[in-house]
């Protein structure tokens, strides 16, 4: 899931800056606060964001400024979130985005308009 | 639909829309700027306003200029909508945002396309791997969020981004494993005969020089005249594959040199989508390599009464974007009558000195750090369209099969239709055609962009 983070932060933490406690894939990470989600996810040392609809390859940041799409995720069961665009909350519950995106979840939406699986 | 009506729309909150917003709100115009990010300054001061003493220090001083820029747009009048994904603007100045996951739009009686440049795309062997991005990415994560590789990094290509990136990381006390140099010795060579006029904008180049200096002062490897770079992969501990090498050669000699963090660069290149979903007249620029929409000198397009600041009409800089953002302003404030001819024209005239003086710098930087072919029109195996993985080779094929242009390109293999839609593949599958087919970039043609600029979903969409 984590492995040693690409990126660390420079800068003694602010408190505005301070750690905060988010759930990746369903997994309780600590990141810094007061930035991206892309950038709190980098320095926790998430280095795969999705992979690819295509071939399942596995994809992160290029860019940091809202043209590649390559650091799309879920984010509080919205997919296809650019994270490079989404200030980090505490509690927010984050998910790589696994191949194409799944339709939004809907309570009133009969499971099997979605069994397709897309 | 509200039916709300400003005087000016200005999209983009860099130099040249925070100017142009400034400036039209001193003639007492109302003004709306939208920008996608939460916070004024663009790529160029991005977290501006946020930054505190030590990081300014780092980043050096062209970055703390951005502060006054920033402190007069907030003092202007103009309103600011951050964190506004702007997603259509009509040719009659409709323009349709998204923010907060609701759609709202608006009109406009003049409209500002600030939206700046984008990094002009790389593809090389290995450049969709998980710890390779650009130069522009990994200073983003320095400014907004003082971040910076765990480990020495590599720095690839070529550009005054990927040197200035490099001299705030040794201001920053950051390791670097390598500067891996495209440019070559031709380059320096044809580059020399627009030296006269880039001595007259001295200051700029004084400034180049020094930074190269501070790089090799603190014992940066460098490596010049680089080819056939190649992103070598490796397993990471949990299994995913990401970067582990830079695979070059050197005038024949092959180096490898092991990074997790490689940043590519060659050069900006102006973000377009606006101006061609416009169908505003374009022209390829031989000497950017690029798009750049057809302007009046006050920025205006052919589409009447919309213009464009800064580097999304060509690249010119921070400096140029300021002043091309407050020659717009002007000519705006004419045609609405807040000024007269006269007044616009005496404003204009220092303006319009002070732009053609730093953009004397253009002509020497645009031919030193010209992105190389092989850098440009990759290899058959080179995955050019990221988004759904289509290879230069695929594009090559599918030119025999008679693909004439980009947009053809999408019906044979879905080049260019993800989400990014084209941003990071356009210009090469332009220059990939048109090289196959033997005809220049101009012939061939861009993607025909259409609204929505940025995705939004059906849901959204039905909300307005």
């Amino acid at each position: 899931m984590t492995s040693k983070p690409l990126f660390k932060v420079l800068t003694p933490a602010t408190d505005a800056q301070a750690t905060i406690h988010i759930w990746f894939n369903d997994q309780p990470l600590s990141v810094p606060g007061g930035r991206s989600v892309a950038a709190a996810l980098l320095a926790a040392g998430v280095q795969r964001f999705r992979a690819t609809p295509v071939s399942g390859a596995p994809r992160a940041p290029y860019c940091m400024m809202g043209a590649c799409f390559e650091c799309l995720v879920e984010i509080d069961g919205m997919p296809s979130r650019q994270s490079c665009l989404v200030t980090v909350k505490d509690g927010m519950r984050i998910h790589s985005q696994e191949g194409a995106r799944d339709l939004p979840p809907s309570s009133d939406m009969n499971p099997l308009e979605n069994a397709h699986g897309r | 639909m509200a039916a709300d009506t400003v005087d000016v729309a200005v999209i983009g909150a860099g130099p040249a829309g925070l100017a142009a917003a400034t400036q039209a709100a001193r003639a007492g115009l109302s003004v709306v700027l939208l920008d996608e990010q939460e916070a004024v300054g663009g790529q160029i001061y991005r977290a501006i306003e946020r930054s505190d003493a030590q990081r300014r220090e780092i980043l050096g001083p062209d970055y703390a200029a951005g502060a006054a820029l920033a402190s007069e747009f907030a003092r202007s009048g103009a309103r600011y909508v951050p964190n506004a994904s702007v997603w259509q603007v009509t040719r009659e100045r409709s323009v349709h945002y998204l923010k907060d996951g609701k759609v709202s739009s608006f009109e406009a009686r003049r409209v500002v396309l600030a939206t700046g440049a984008l990094e002009r795309p790389f593809p090389i062997p290995g450049w969709t791997l998980p710890g390779v991005m650009t130069a522009g990415a990994a200073q983003i994560l320095l400014k907004s969020a003082g971040e910076v590789p765990a480990e020495p990094p590599i720095l690839v290509g070529c550009g005054p981004l990927l040197y200035l990136l490099g001299w705030q990381y040794v201001r920053a006390g950051v390791p670097i494993r390598a500067l891996v140099d495209t440019t070559r010795h031709e380059d320096r060579w044809r580059a020399k005969r627009h030296m006269l006029s880039a001595l007259r904008a001295w200051p700029y180049l004084s400034k180049g020089l020094q930074l190269m200096r501070t790089l090799r002062d603190a014992g940066v490897a460098m490596h010049e005249a680089a080819d056939e770079l190649r992103v070598e992969s490796g397993i990471d501990e949990d299994g995913s594959e990401r970067a582990r090498a830079l695979n070059f050669s050197v005038r024949g000699v092959s180096h490898r040199i092991e990074a997790n963090v490689i940043l590519l660069h060659q050069g900006v290149v102006p973000n377009t989508q606006f101006t061609h979903s416009l169908r505003a007249s374009h022209k390829w620029d031989e000497a950017q390599l690029c798009f750049a929409p057809l302007t009046d000198q006050w920025g205006e397009l052919d589409v009447p009464g919309i213009f464009v600041a800064g580097d999304g009409g060509g690249i010119g800089g921070a400096q140029a974007a300021e002043t091309q953002g407050e020659v717009t302003a002007l000519a705006i404030a004419a045609q609405l009558g807040a000024i007269d001819t006269a007044a616009r024209n005496r404003s204009a005239a220092p303006l319009l000195r002070r732009l053609a003086e730093v953009m004397r710098i253009r002509p020497f930087l645009d031919s030193l750090y010209r992105p190389r072919d092989e850098n440009r029109m990759p290899k058959d195996e080179v995955i050019v369209c990221r988004c759904e993985e289509v290879t230069a080779g695929e594009l090559r094929s599918f030119v025999k099969l008679g693909c004439l242009g980009p947009n053809q390109a999408k019906s044979f293999g879905r080049c260019g239709m993800g989400p990014c839609q084209g941003r990071l593949c356009g210009l090469t599958v332009t220059e990939v055609i048109a090289d196959a087919r033997s005809v220049p970039p101009e012939t061939v043609g861009y993607y025909r962009i259409r609204p929505p600029i940025k995705p939004l979903t059906l849901g959204e969409l039905a909300g307005e």
